[in-house]
């Protein structure tokens, strides 16, 4: 429903349905990302891997070698970009950094259960249609045909994030992410076929509408369930894993600054041993970089056993790992971190 | 002029007869295509034999998974007779084993459909009787009988009916809509378009429902030794599930888990089974449910259980590892799906009783405890899984 809300600041001209305008003010600028209200003057991509890397890492994302080669033909062929992988892997960040690096908007499509084409899309503004209605009413001789022309344009078009990427109201075509695939349902899916290999979308009262350059399709997936073939079989496919030891201590430098290089080697050192025992959720990225500033946040210069029983919960999100993970056993690991530093 | 009209007339025929082949292999072709395929006959004509065969095939194979049997009949019917000595030997009984390759199996469905099926020596006047008797109790006889004293004859005739049987969960809503007279939301859209039509008057209310939809199913089914004959049956129910609804998924477990649904999706159930002995190592081994299921938890259950899944679990709790963890890991996947359904082939006895560790283990953790050992358990199975179950409760007593 496109009902507005009371953020409307801005008025419009002082035309007569004045709160309908406003909603539609309120509504447009509610859905769009917060990076569009920067002026974009979009870089060039990159010609190569290495310029790939480069640019990422620019942007604090330091990635491995065959993900920048992903996102480089993902740029270079004007394909979707597919990215699987564990919770807080880094895969929503990487349509974030590629938006920035690139200095184009971010679109974000989180998706969900019963996701339709009116929350996705676009959706008619209702309410603005029906005063059209009465005012055509108003002012006597409404012609049938006319009145169906007038209501169903434009105007009374409502964008939503799909329609946005690819006819996008300042002409930058910008980075759609479309965030979690696996938690919308299966009807979607189908429908994204479409976006997705022609990049056009199709309004019944309008006709189709088709993206003039296509926007960098960024789709991210937790393998909560498989996505068709027919889907996949259009992206380019990339498995997030869990970054190496190098990598992930470069992360925490870069986005953690606050933690001394030693805290954070003990850190990396301990998480990449958590990640080889058999644990329901291993610990992602985003978990060692919330341990590493919650111990920051503790003033801890170093990991000694009792603290890291207390923080567990900033790694371990199920309570049979937090239980695993006994005193003897926090304090091996411990041990085993800090003997690696010597 | 008349020989001519006789070579014609013995084509018809031959054309007839081979449809009738290919219809008895399982081909859907109903008897206006054998008017087609004269008729296509007759346009491309008999001088090109390769030219006689695409046109026969253009008529009579409506499917991809039908080609193999239609090339297969093709040859045997209209080449090469020797073939037939071939087809004679696939019929011959096999040393029971592993599925054989499903090139293998073909010729001995093609033979079973070429060749008039063996007829019990008749007791000569009271024939035709004992033929409507048999037909009849022989149906409900199999009904009742468990599969694991089934002859090969009435295994052939059980698969057959469980290739057609389907498993009905209870659909439940989920958040799409649709549109719907009694619906609870105001469908905006579509109240708006019947205003405009008609003239921007004010007509009644669209409404919208939330759709209904039967949830994932994932089937656990154990093949371990003591469950080989069950197994081999469910099967052939789980292929004829697996095509029939989406958001199936099937995996097998004995000492280790194999997920078999790729294979179960091919239409045909010959070539769909041997797909799936050639995948499954562990068939008729020993059984390891914890460390099985426990597998399925860290690997799987995440991927399949999402949106309100219903699990089944078909075994008979036998477990080498005498239960060892397995309550653990039941519990867990208690927890991970909507409802999980226990098949228990061992139900069957009257005097079941929980003693087993393994079977101790996993009872207090299903939502149901059926059992799975003939066709009528089968079919009930739709009717129990449609009725509200205490979640939980009472099982153990039971036991």
């Amino acid at each position: 429903m496109a009902t507005g809300g009371p953020r409307a600041a801005r008025s419009l001209s002082g035309r007569k349905p004045r709160c309908v305008h406003r909603a539609v003010e309120s509504r447009t600028h509610a859905s769009r990302a917060p990076t569009v209200k920067q002026q974009h003057t979009p870089a060039q991509p990159p010609s190569n891997v290495d310029a790939t890397l480069a640019l990422l890492e620019q942007h604090d994302y330091v990635a491995e070698r065959r993900l920048a080669t992903a996102v480089f033909l993902a740029l270079k062929l004007q394909r979707p970009l597919f990215l699987e992988g564990e919770a807080g892997v880094g895969k929503t960040e990487i349509a974030k950094v590629l938006a920035a690096g690139l200095a184009r908007p971010l679109v974000r499509l989180q998706c969900y259960e019963g996701l339709d084409t009116a929350g996705a899309v676009y959706e008619w503004n209702y309410p603005r249609q029906m005063i059209e209605i009465r005012l055509a009413e108003a002012a006597g001789g409404v012609e049938r045909g006319e009145l169906s022309h007038d209501i169903f344009t434009t105007r009374f078009l409502l964008r939503r994030p799909l329609l946005q990427a690819l006819s996008p109201e300042d002409g930058a075509p910008p980075v759609l992410l479309i965030d979690e695939l696996d938690r919308a349902d299966e009807p979607f899916e189908a429908y994204l076929l479409e976006v997705l290999s022609d990049y056009q979308v199709t309004i019944p009262e309008l006709g189709t509408i088709r993206a003039h350059t296509p926007p960098v399709v960024v789709i991210t997936s937790n393998r909560t369930r498989e996505i068709h073939d027919a889907i996949k079989r259009r992206c380019l496919y990339h498995w997030v894993d869990y970054p190496d030891a190098a990598r992930e201590l470069a992360i925490v430098a870069r986005k953690c600054p606050a933690a001394s290089a030693s805290l954070a080697r003990e850190v990396v050192a301990f998480t990449q041993r958590l990640r080889t025992l058999d644990l329901f959720k291993s610990p992602g990225i985003a978990e060692t970089l919330d341990w590493a500033e919650a111990l920051v946040a503790l003033d801890r210069i170093t990991l000694d056993p009792q603290t890291v029983a207390d923080t567990l919960g900033a790694l371990l999100k199920y309570q049979d790992d937090v239980a695993a993970i006994t005193p003897d056993v926090a304090a091996r690991l411990v041990r085993e971190a800090q003997a690696e530093q010597a | 002029m008349t020989a001519a009209r006789a070579a014609q007339a013995h084509l018809a025929d031959n054309v007839l007869y081979f449809v009738r082949v290919l219809r008895a292999a399982g081909l859907p072709v109903g008897p206006a295509k054998v008017i087609d395929a004269l008729a296509a006959i007759e346009a491309v004509g008999l001088d090109n034999r390769s030219d006689f065969r695409e046109a026969l095939a253009a008529v009579l194979v409506s499917r991809r998974e039908h080609l193999p049997i239609f090339e297969q009949a093709f040859d045997m019917f209209w080449r090469n007779p020797r073939l037939l000595e071939k087809m004679i030997a696939a019929l011959l009984p096999r040393i029971q084993g592993r599925v054989s390759d499903p090139a293998d199996d073909l010729p001995a469905r093609l033979a079973q459909a070429m060749l008039p099926p063996p007829r019990t020596v008749p007791d000569d006047a009271q024939e035709t009787d004992l033929d409507a008797a048999l037909s009849f109790s022989s149906r409900e006889v199999l009904q009742h009988k468990d599969f694991a004293t089934m002859t090969v004859d009435e295994l052939a005739e059980v698969k057959a009916l469980l290739r057609k049987m389907s498993l009905p969960l209870p659909a439940q809503r989920v958040r799409r809509t649709i549109a719907a007279s009694r619906g609870r939301a105001i469908d905006l859209r579509a109240t708006l378009r019947a205003s405009v039509g008609a003239g921007g008057a004010l007509t009644p209310l669209h409404f919208r429902a939330r759709r209904r939809r039967p949830p994932p199913l994932c089937v656990l089914c154990d093949v371990s030794g003591s469950m080989d004959r069950y197994a081999r049956m469910l099967l052939h129910f789980l292929h004829a599930v697996t095509n029939d609804r989406h958001r199936v998924q099937v995996l097998t477990f004995g000492t280790r888990l194999t997920n078999i649904t790729r294979h179960l999706r091919h239409r045909d159930v010959d070539v769909a089974l041997a797909r799936v002995s050639g995948a499954v190592e562990d068939w008729a081994g020993g059984t390891r449910i914890g460390t099985c299921l426990m597998e399925f938890n860290r690997k799987w259950s995440r991927r399949l259980l999402g949106q309100n899944a219903v699990v089944l679990l078909i075994s008979d709790g036998l477990d080498a590892d005498a239960g060892e963890g397995l309550a653990f890991e039941a519990e867990r996947l208690a927890k991970s799906c909507a409802r999980l359904v226990w098949l228990n082939p061992l139900l069957r006895y009257a005097g079941f009783e929980a003693r087993p560790a393994g079977i101790r283990a996993l009872l207090p953790h299903v939502d149901d405890f059926l059992p799975v050992h003939n066709v009528e358990t089968l079919t009930d199975l739709a009717h129990a899984l449609a009725h509200p179950r205490q979640r939980r409760a009472g099982i153990t007593a039971a036991a």
